[in-house]
């Protein structure tokens, strides 16, 4: 699975074993701060700052569990 | 090139590029995809020209990139274009038989940048694999299954499936089970190239089939999210088309071995379609201007019932090359569809196979196997397969 930006699609995608997947901007925004560091409440806090947003929680987390049911994330413990 | 251009931002980029590097390959499987007369196809393309290719491909959007054959690996060059398709930013799908994959090559392949290995396996005994391809290849593909997941890819097995193996999806799927598969491919044979040629032989019973899709139904059920398996029903066995290529020109480009450009891997054989080579013709034209890109795209080209049907922006229609083998014309309903006129073509070939399933011995064509001597006086089109 790799995450890459491309400018052709104006988006980020996630490039698998003959599959792509094309991220709308909020899962892209998710997704790219997804580093094996940080944790979904720095992700949060990160997209807050970034976007001047608050109350973002509830979907991030939402997100992040789509994506780990999808195995886009895995979780490093 | 002439014809309509493609009306400027109604046309996306070629999103995935798939090179068939070569036609050679050291098998010589029965239900191969590749075009019955390749051995009367030009010269491959040299290093050189690929590596052109996959700069003004990326340089469209091309992302996903699938390396076949034929056997890609039989192309010396193939980890020069790894890393050169690595450095401009694809995904990289190597799709191989396994022959020729040893531990010096995939360490190379690995160090180049290749993501993702897909393996072909005929069957999940020794006798059956190697006789569907006719060769003794059984063990060496176990060795090369061993050697892609000690080099820490995803292993993903492919296995075509049609008459003479589908009874065995079970023990398949405890074969990739044991060699650790996250994704198994149960792509049951389409009639293109010499599957077409060995439809009488290949075509699998309504009723095998239905086996198959309960064991591997019961299979996912006990195995979970640990293993994807897809499996793919043969186009024969729907009432409604697939939406091959999501549309011809719409995100799929092939080159074949000697650069001819195609909107899908069989349009070769499509009367008319004069196919673009990338010898001549920059990727940019071919895609967006050429005449053979543009012959199908939008709805225009469509005929009754497709042309008024409300489904027809869902499925384009069905597979052109389909059409075309079964009808004639490449501009009908594919008759998989059980709106099109021409339905009963493609029932009458599956009762003809239930036929054949339960009395084998009548089945008077043998089995034809790739190969480049046979494949000489072969012409491609609907005249080819006896019932």
């Amino acid at each position: 699975m790799r995450l890459q930006w491309e400018p052709a699609q104006d988006a980020h995608v996630l490039l698998y074993p003959e599959g792509m997947v094309k991220l709308n901007g909020s899962a892209g925004a998710i997704m790219s701060r997804c580093d094996g560091v940080r944790t979904v409440a720095d992700i949060v806090a990160d997209l807050e700052r970034t976007y001047d947003l608050t109350g973002l929680a509830a979907d991030v987390s939402a997100f992040v569990e789509l994506a780990l049911e999808k195995r886009w994330l895995e979780l490093r413990t | 090139m002439s014809a309509a251009a493609a009306v400027p931002g109604a046309v996306g980029p070629p999103l995935w590029l798939l090179l068939e590097l070569t036609y050679r390959c050291p098998l010589h499987c029965v239900f191969c995809y590749n075009p019955t007369e390749f051995a009367r196809t030009g010269a491959e393309l040299a290093t050189a020209d690929w590596i052109r290719v996959l700069r003004e491909a990326r340089a469209l959007g091309a992302v996903q990139l699938g390396l076949s054959g034929g056997e890609p690996l039989v192309r010396e060059d193939l980890e020069e274009l790894v890393a050169e398709a690595h450095a401009l930013g694809f995904y990289i799908n190597l799709i191989t038989s396994g022959v020729g994959l040893t531990e010096a090559r995939i360490k190379a392949l690995k160090l180049a940048g290749l993501d993702h290995i897909q393996l072909s396996f005929q069957d999940s005994t020794r006798q059956m694999n190697d006789f569907l391809s006719s060769t003794r290849t059984f063990e060496l593909k176990e060795r090369v299954a061993a050697l892609i997941r000690g080099h820490g890819y995803p292993m993903v097995l492919n296995v075509v499936l049609h008459r003479l193996n589908i009874d065995h999806v079970g023990e398949i799927l405890a074969m990739a089970e044991r060699m650790g598969a996250q994704y198994v491919e149960l792509a049951n044979t389409q009639y293109y190239g010499w599957a077409w040629l060995n439809r009488a032989q290949l075509l699998p019973s309504r009723a095998q089939l239905e086996r198959a899709e309960a064991v591997t139904q019961s299979f996912r059920a006990r195995v979970g999210n640990r293993m994807q398996i897809y499996f793919v029903v043969p186009d024969y066995f729907e009432t409604r088309p697939k939406a091959c290529m999501s549309g011809l020109g719409s995100v799929f480009l092939a080159l074949a071995p000697d650069g001819t450009a195609m909107p899908c891997h069989a349009a070769r054989m499509l009367p008319g379609l004069e196919l673009p080579s990338v010898r001549t013709h920059g990727l940019r034209e071919i895609w967006y201007e050429s005449a053979a890109f543009n012959r199908f795209r939008g709805e225009g080209w469509m005929k009754e019932p497709c042309r008024s049907c409300p489904e027809r922006g869902k499925d384009f229609g069905g597979c052109r090359c389909q059409a075309y083998l079964l009808t004639g014309d490449a501009e009908n309903a594919d008759p998989v569809c059980d709106l099109s006129p021409h339905h009963q073509l493609v029932t009458e070939a599956v009762a003809r196979a239930e036929r054949a399933a339960a009395a084998p011995a009548r089945i008077e064509q043998p089995l034809v196997f790739r190969d480049h001597r046979t494949s000489i006086p072969l012409v491609p089109g609907p005249l080819a397969p006896r019932r």
